[in-house]
């Protein structure tokens, strides 16, 4: 079947199965930053943004995108840029495999809520999993951008 | 302690890769292999013991799509080990790459390489296979000399005798000891004696394992891998293959999580034996649920302790039997199991008159184990530090006095410890730290919370060792490149710890440049210098060592080409850092100057690769702190605060040191609480998706707080000891004694769920 979407702004139309996965789609065509952690939906690896609103690529067919904007992390890379710094000063990037995931939550979050306490972080953010850092890093990561734009 | 300041080393530097991986650049396995491999995927035995019988792929083959079928009368007949271990291998050689014998649900019966994912699939379900499905060992405390056979095989091979025998299903055997600990144990005022039991836990790494294989230009099978291990793969799968280890490079890309899963090769041969047989590249990502129940878990184990000591709470005496279920297959059954004891027992040197370890490591018809993170040691201080926190209860001490009074301290030798010499040791004041920063004495005492909640604190220490001695090499190439930048090379992988960016760190410390100045290449068997890999806590010790060696070297040969430039003796020059000075008089040259030198008419290489080895593993020690709100109706635990302190020498990157501890301190929080391998009755894996296997999530874990204590080691660099595994070793002890101090019941048995504080009944 034919599909046709916006991914990161751009116009794009392609030929699928009807089984195709958003995040299979989204990896070949170029988005390699939406990582298959689970299958299950229990991880968050493959974090995007379906009209803005964050989804589990793994659990969503291509096919529902039809007509709708997708956004992956290689479309936000500004966005992102603000804040992982403060995370990368914490060293809690680590493996880094997860980092797209719970980034693209954040970026979510962020829009939603500018100003959210940490239990908000650690709620909002709860669906994406890390067994690197044991979240603090991360944390404090944003804590410290949030901080950091109050001045 | 007045500490030496450093530029470099100490200081919180960022990771050389983390915007990369942040920004989510395309840096993984997955991402980096050109398209069109040949999709790899096993089919798996549904029988924990069976013999294949027949098996038919006429059906499967004529899928369109399909390029290789494979099964047992397809490969090689040489047996080996997975396991990434240093040559010759404690581990038996007992796999084949397809067996005609099944050992655990899930052993693969059938290699299928296809054009796509979907081709693959449709044929694994026209493979037919009939089965003799046998009975098969499911219990560790029946598998020694019991009459079913895991592995009754002839060509069933030990390289190193460890007390081994598959005709026993027994993989390794020992006792070992000092001071007569039953005569002891007879004068002892209090004996504790108790069995404590820990099952198999996954490593639950985000990246599933994986492996890319394709010819290379000159007809060489080029291996691209998620894995710790880049040297051990090579030979591994030189011995699986049958063919030379010259033919073989293997290289790793970014790795995304290891814990020590990735020390074994668990995905590589599979691949590589395709792209042997066709010639073509082929890749196998394993899915969650391969990786789930068939990837290379924590050895189960059982362990007696028996405890020994006076009223007073001095420890005189430890017996300690571990029976390690190392499941169908040896790999690091007979190393991890010696860390039960040898770093447990240690803990308490203080005044231990006597000690005794044994240990027997069977086979199963369950997943076979590997090494994870604390490789036994957390195992074996879960057990200790219970015994312990039990000892302190029953005679109503502090437990943290208990522990000052018992505790191994500087200048002592550790008789359970090979004897080894405690040279680095700040564990008495990681203990007094962690209880002022835990604010021990008010939050020890049990709380009624007047809700159905109850609060109550628990405490253990822990200790590990860095890298294998006598064993492990590490190895690091520093050359000099054109604009006075150096290039290092390594042979260790970072999986995300850190060590490209803490070993360059050390680089920048000693030639005296900033970080920045220093790039990173690794780790590849064709132009790395030979790493053992990274596992056994032993990058920065090791490596990092050997890391301090080559730059000591190096600034001697850019001294030597400085020399023939300045037209004096190399003697009379010194090194630094951006120049090299010529003491008589006041001439230099810049390091831009020596490495244009160096490719004009010179003798002297501006590079240098150097190895390390070590006579002794020093332990780093730690001490946590628990404080959790219990639900006496529900059995629900909710922790509170987490806080640790951790003696790992010098942190050389602070930042990295305290991810290391809040990480490991995550993991071991899920293997108390919830984490566990089970099976059904017919040796199925029941947690086969993070649905049923819960680690931990960022709501799962309270507030954590690491600190550091610093010690001086004196064979290590910079005085640094290890901290990528000790991290793990105190959650459980420390919750299982929180837990009691909430209702009474001591569980001996991970992980402790809600259920199980819900059922739980108080003993005598």
């Amino acid at each position: 079947m034919e599909l046709k979407l916006t991914l990161n702004g751009r116009a794009v139309t392609a030929q699928i199965e009807a089984d195709t996965l958003l995040l299979d789609f989204v990896r070949s065509h170029g988005c390699t930053s939406v990582k298959r952690g689970c299958e299950t939906t229990n991880c968050g690896l493959c974090t995007v943004l379906l009209d803005g609103k964050p989804v589990l690529s793994c659990a969503t067919l291509a096919a529902r995108a039809a007509g709708r904007t997708v956004t992956t992390l290689e479309g936000l890379q500004e966005e992102a840029a603000d804040f992982v710094g403060f995370i990368a000063d914490q060293g809690a990037d680590q493996c880094g495999f997860c980092n797209p995931g719970f980034v693209m939550n954040t970026i979510a979050l962020l829009r939603e809520n500018p100003d959210p306490t940490d239990d908000d972080i650690r709620a909002y953010l709860a669906g994406n999993l890390c067994r690197c850092s044991g979240y603090e890093g991360q944390l404090r990561g944003i804590r410290a951008y949030l901080d950091s734009r109050k001045g | 302690m007045e500490e030496k300041q450093y530029r470099s080393v100490g200081k919180s530097v960022r990771k050389k890769d983390s915007l990369q991986l942040l920004l989510g650049k395309g840096v993984f396995l997955e991402d980096v292999v050109p398209p069109g491999a040949l999709v790899v995927k096993l089919l798996r035995s549904p029988h924990a013991n069976a013999i294949v019988e027949q098996i038919d792929t006429a059906t499967a083959a004529k899928v369109p799509g399909v390029v290789g079928i494979y099964t047992w009368q397809d490969v090689p007949q040489h047996r080996f080990t997975n396991a990434g271990q240093t040559f010759p291998e404690p581990s038996p050689d007992d796999r084949l790459i397809l067996d005609r014998h099944l050992r655990f649900v899930g052993d693969p019966v059938a290699i299928v390489a296809a054009e796509d994912e979907k081709a693959a699939n449709r044929a694994m379900q026209l493979i037919k296979v009939t089965y003799q499905v046998l009975e098969p060992v499911l219990d560790p405390r029946q598998a020694k000399d019991a009459p079913v056979l895991v592995h009754p095989e002839d060509t069933w091979h030990a390289k190193v005798d460890v007390g081994g025998d598959n005709r026993r299903n027994l993989v390794a055997s020992e006792v070992s000891g000092h001071g007569d600990v039953d005569r002891v144990m007879e004068s002892c005022d209090i004996v504790i004696e108790h069995t404590y039991h820990t099952p198999a836990c996954q490593q639950a790494m985000m990246e599933t394992f994986r492996t890319y294989t394709a010819l290379d230009r000159y007809g060489r099978l080029y291996v691209l891998s998620s894995t710790q291990i880049v040297f051990h793969v090579r030979r591994i799968l030189a011995r699986a293959l049958g063919i030379p280890k010259s033919k073989i490079r293997v290289e790793k890309p970014r790795i995304g999580g290891g814990f020590g899963a990735k020390q074994s090769a668990i995905s590589e041969v599979y691949p590589a034996f395709v792209t042997w047989k066709t010639g073509r590249p082929a890749m196998l990502i394993f899915t969650r649920e391969e990786c789930q129940i068939a990837g290379s878990p924590r050895h189960e184990m059982e362990i007696r302790v028996k405890l020994g000591a006076d009223r007073q709470g001095n420890i005189r005496a430890l017996d300690l039997y571990t029976l390690s279920n190392t499941g169908a297959y040896g790999e690091h059954g007979p190393t991890t199991v010696g860390l039960s004891g040898h770093k447990s027992i240690p803990l308490y040197t203080g005044g231990l008159e006597a000690h005794r370890f044994a240990f027997d490591v069977v086979y199963t018809n369950l997943q076979p184990a590997g090494a994870y993170r604390g490789y036994g040691a957390t195992q074996g201080i879960f057990a200790v530090e219970s015994a312990v926190n039990e000892l302190a209860e029953r005679l109503g001490m502090d437990p943290t006095l208990i522990r000052e009074k018992n505790m191994v301290r500087e200048g002592m030798t550790m008789p359970a410890y090979y004897n080894e010499i405690s040279r680095a040791c700040a564990l008495d004041r990681c203990l007094e730290h962690c209880k002022e920063m835990f604010r021990w004495e008010e939050r020890y005492p049990v709380r009624d919370m007047g809700n159905g909640k109850v609060r109550a604190a628990g405490v253990a220490m822990a200790m590990q060792g860095s890298a294998v001695s006598n064993v492990d090499v590490g190895s690091a190439t520093v050359k000099l490149g054109d604009d006075g930048c150096y290039t290092l090379i390594i042979g260790a992988a970072d999986m995300g710890t850190g060590c490209d960016t803490i070993l360059s760190q050390m680089v920048a410390e000693h030639m005296d440049c900033p970080v920045d100045q220093v790039t990173v290449f690794g780790a590849d068997t064709d132009a790395s210098p030979y790493d053992s890999g990274s596992y056994a806590s032993s990058t920065t010790y090791l490596t990092g060592k050997a890391v301090e060696k080559a730059c000591t070297q190096l600034k001697q040969q850019l001294c030597a080409i400085a020399a023939e430039l300045m037209d004096c003796q190399p003697e009379d020059t010194l090194f630094q850092g951006d120049r090299v000075i010529c003491q008589e008089g006041s001439r230099w040259v810049s390091l831009e100057e020596i490495s244009y030198k160096a490719q004009c008419c010179n003798q002297h290489a501006a590079m240098v690769t150097a190895s390390h080895t070590s006579p002794v593993s020093p332990p780093p020690f730690m001490v946590g702190m628990v404080e959790i709100e219990l639900d006496k109706l529900t059995g629900e635990v909710s922790i509170l605060d987490y806080m640790a302190v951790v003696d790992c020498g010098l942190p050389i990157n602070p930042a990295l040191a305290r991810i290391q501890a809040e990480g490991g301190i995550v993991q071991g929080i899920g293997m108390a609480l919830s984490e566990s391998v089970t099976y059904n009755p017919q040796g199925r894996p029941m947690e086969d998706s993070f649905l049923q296997y819960k680690i931990p999530s960022r709501l799962d874990m309270g507030k954590l707080r690491v600190e550091f204590e610093h010690s001086h080691e004196p064979t290590g660099p910079f005085g640094a000891k290890s901290i990528g595994e000790i991290v793990i070793n105190t959650p459980a002890p420390a919750l299982a004694h929180a837990i009691y101090r909430a209702t009474g019941v001591w569980h001996r048995t991970l992980p402790i769920t809600p259920e199980q504080i819900a059922m739980g009944v108080p003993e005598g």
